[in-house]
């Protein structure tokens, strides 16, 4: 029996202004249903440009459970095709990152090519094919390509589907994280460097993006890890420089005051950042001859409001979280209600000093990865709240956290950082995007 | 460089291998903490053939301050993720020797199968880890030990020990 499909209101009913109902997180439908509604509809991560530098590179991964390959096409164009061979549907390519051969797509299984448009370039002993139906068929135009592609300053991104709100109209001023980020380039480019570290997680997807911009946790379940590094460190003097790694650790056990004044930013469609005013990120020193290169590139003046802007996360709803500060990523991928990867990727800044790479690779060890102390708390009180919401007498989950009625009308805007609003911004968005093109089956 | 170890020499060694993965196994971090030298690192790196911990993200590259700030909190009443604790056992294949070091030492190849268990949750790991060895006033320091996974470029869950 299905209780949301077809069913929009009771989709609706799920979020209210500030609570969400647990199936949210638990339910297979739910989960499916996003796959199917909010993760085709919206603009989903797909890759960085710079893993295929050259025509005819590829990198593969997924959007919403389904296979897809990104790659150079000859002309420059990145482009996403649907992994899937038009003949017996084998996906073409099945390495992370690879090169298509002699610039063609080939089936390993019956050897049909592609050019990398996906068009047919050939097929085997196609007198086969002669009289046959094959030519009045979807196969007969070759692979599937998604046709809602941009590449914004190397960030790729899909839209699955055909219906859904255009880039720009989606993302809005959300996309300046991104620009502060390459800014931050002295070339003004950025390239994908230091490994990915993939992250298994049991718990809902949603659960790891709400907390990028939930600030009320990092003193509680952080202070075992932070708090433990700034023990170690209490006792050496204020003018000792302190190990990056130190650096790194101390501004999670900020106290509340920290964390409330530094702001958070909220935009339409789930869209939003923590760090308006200053970040965890603000006090990390400076890296010789980094600043120099700025000025050199931008200009004083432009060089120091770029550098003057230190978010901390941004979150581009429902798949990607950046930290443009630091050139740091980590995408969501959603594989069941209570299974998802996190990756975390790095980038280097082209023309800056190395020291930048070491000091992101260094935080994403630190706080992102399996081994990591921060990573593991995290992951922790993930899965709690996976298995507390099992418990019944309350199926809702509180987010009234500086809730105000005032943002019925308007979300976007400037709040406190310690308010929930950024969580209340994006099931505001899942509502919507859930439910947009669902038709009736049933009467709700 | 040191000359090829003797039999005597070759036993303590290898000796010393299996003794450093029963402390972790028992949980006896502190005297662990002790077998590595001011400078060592423990490394597990995220991609095969890494030149460096430094330029490129690995899943542990600690000097021994990290060390330390993981074993203080391993001791913190507030580490949620341990309040159900992990346990571990290695399983290791005989040690053997491939060398000298730079650094006047040994090199040491232990081929292993690493299993961390935490209430109804196991992970089984494997690899090679690689122990470089020095002698200090007398008694054989960790200068580095490199822990090389399997399956090291695949979605890991938690691993909250040292492997």
């Amino acid at each position: 029996m299905t209780r949301y499909r077809g069913n929009p209101a009771a989709v609706r009913a799920l979020v209210r202004e500030d609570a969400v109902h647990r199936d949210v997180y638990l339910s297979q439908e739910i989960f499916d249903l996003e796959m199917e509604q909010l993760w085709r509809r919206t603009w989903i991560y797909v890759g960085h440009d710079s893993q295929v530098p050259n025509a005819g590179d590829y990198y593969t991964t997924d959007i919403a459970r389904q296979p897809v390959i990104m790659l150079r096409d000859q002309d420059g164009t990145v482009r996403v095709l649907m992994n899937r061979c038009a003949h017996k549907g084998a996906k073409l390519v099945s390495a992370m990152h690879g090169h298509c051969e002699a610039g063609l797509l080939r089936c390993p299984y019956h050897g049909w090519t592609y050019r990398l448009d996906g068009s047919i370039r050939t097929i085997p002993i196609k007198a086969g094919y002669e009289g046959t139906g094959l030519g009045n068929t979807r196969s007969a135009a070759g692979v599937v390509a998604v046709r809602h592609v941009v590449n914004y300053r190397g960030f790729v991104f899909a839209r699955v589907a055909d219906d859904g709100p255009d880039f720009h109209e989606y993302f809005g001023d959300s996309l300046t994280s991104i620009d502060n980020m390459v800014d931050r380039a002295p070339e003004g480019r950025l390239e994908v460097a230091g490994g990915v570290l993939r992250y298994l997680h049991d718990c809902n997807w949603k659960m790891f993006v709400e907390n990028l911009n939930d600030t009320m946790h990092p003193m509680v379940a952080h202070e075992s890890a932070a708090g433990t590094a700034k023990k170690l460190w209490a006792g050496h003097p204020d003018s000792e420089p302190k190990p990056m790694a130190i650096e790194q650790f101390l501004p999670f056990v900020n106290g509340y005051d920290f964390f409330d004044a530094m702001g958070v930013r909220i935009y339409e469609n789930g869209h939003s950042y923590t760090g308006v005013k200053f970040s965890i990120h603000s006090q990390y020193s400076a890296i010789g001859e980094y600043e120099q290169r700025m000025e050199h590139a931008y200009g004083p003046e432009r060089a120091r409001a770029i550098l003057g802007e230190v978010r901390h996360n941004t979150v581009y709803y429902p798949s990607l979280t950046i930290k443009g500060a630091i050139q740091a990523i980590r995408v969501a991928r959603p594989i069941a209600p209570d299974r998802t990867i996190i990756e975390s990727w790095t980038f280097r800044l082209a023309g800056a000093p190395e020291r930048l790479l070491e000091r992101t690779v260094m935080y994403t060890r630190l706080i992102n990865a399996p081994t990591s102390v921060v990573g593991h708390d995290d992951r922790h009180c993930y899965r709690a709240i996976q298995e507390g919401l099992a418990t019944e007498g309350n199926e809702w989950v509180s987010l009234h956290r500086s809730h105000s009625p005032d943002e019925a009308e308007h979300i976007a805007g400037d709040y406190n950082g310690l308010s929930e609003v950024s969580m209340r911004g994006q099931y505001r968005a899942w509502a919507r995007f859930m439910t947009l093109g669902m038709r009736e089956e049933r009467a709700s | 460089m040191k000359p090829p170890a003797s039999a005597a020499r070759e036993s303590r060694l290898i000796q010393f291998v299996y003794e450093e993965a029963r402390l972790i196994d028992e949980k006896r971090f502190d005297e662990w903490y002790e077998l590595f030298t001011d400078d060592a690192r423990y490394w597990m790196p995220l991609t095969r053939n890494q030149p460096d911990g430094e330029s490129h993200t690995s899943l542990f590259y600690e000097d021994k301050l990290l060390l330390r700030v993981r074993i203080e909190r391993l001791k913190s009443p507030r580490s949620f993720s341990q309040h159900q604790p992990s346990f571990c056992q290695h399983i290791l294949q005989h040690p053997a020797i491939e060398g000298t070091t730079e650094a006047d030492g040994w090199r040491l190849r232990t081929p292993f199968v690493y299993v961390e268990s935490q209430l109804d949750t196991q992970i089984v790991l494997a690899g090679i880890s690689w122990h470089d060895l020095v002698e200090v006033d007398g008694r054989l320091r960790i200068r580095l030990k490199k822990v090389e996974l399997v399956n090291r470029d695949a979605a890991l869950p938690s691993i909250q020990l040292f492997p």
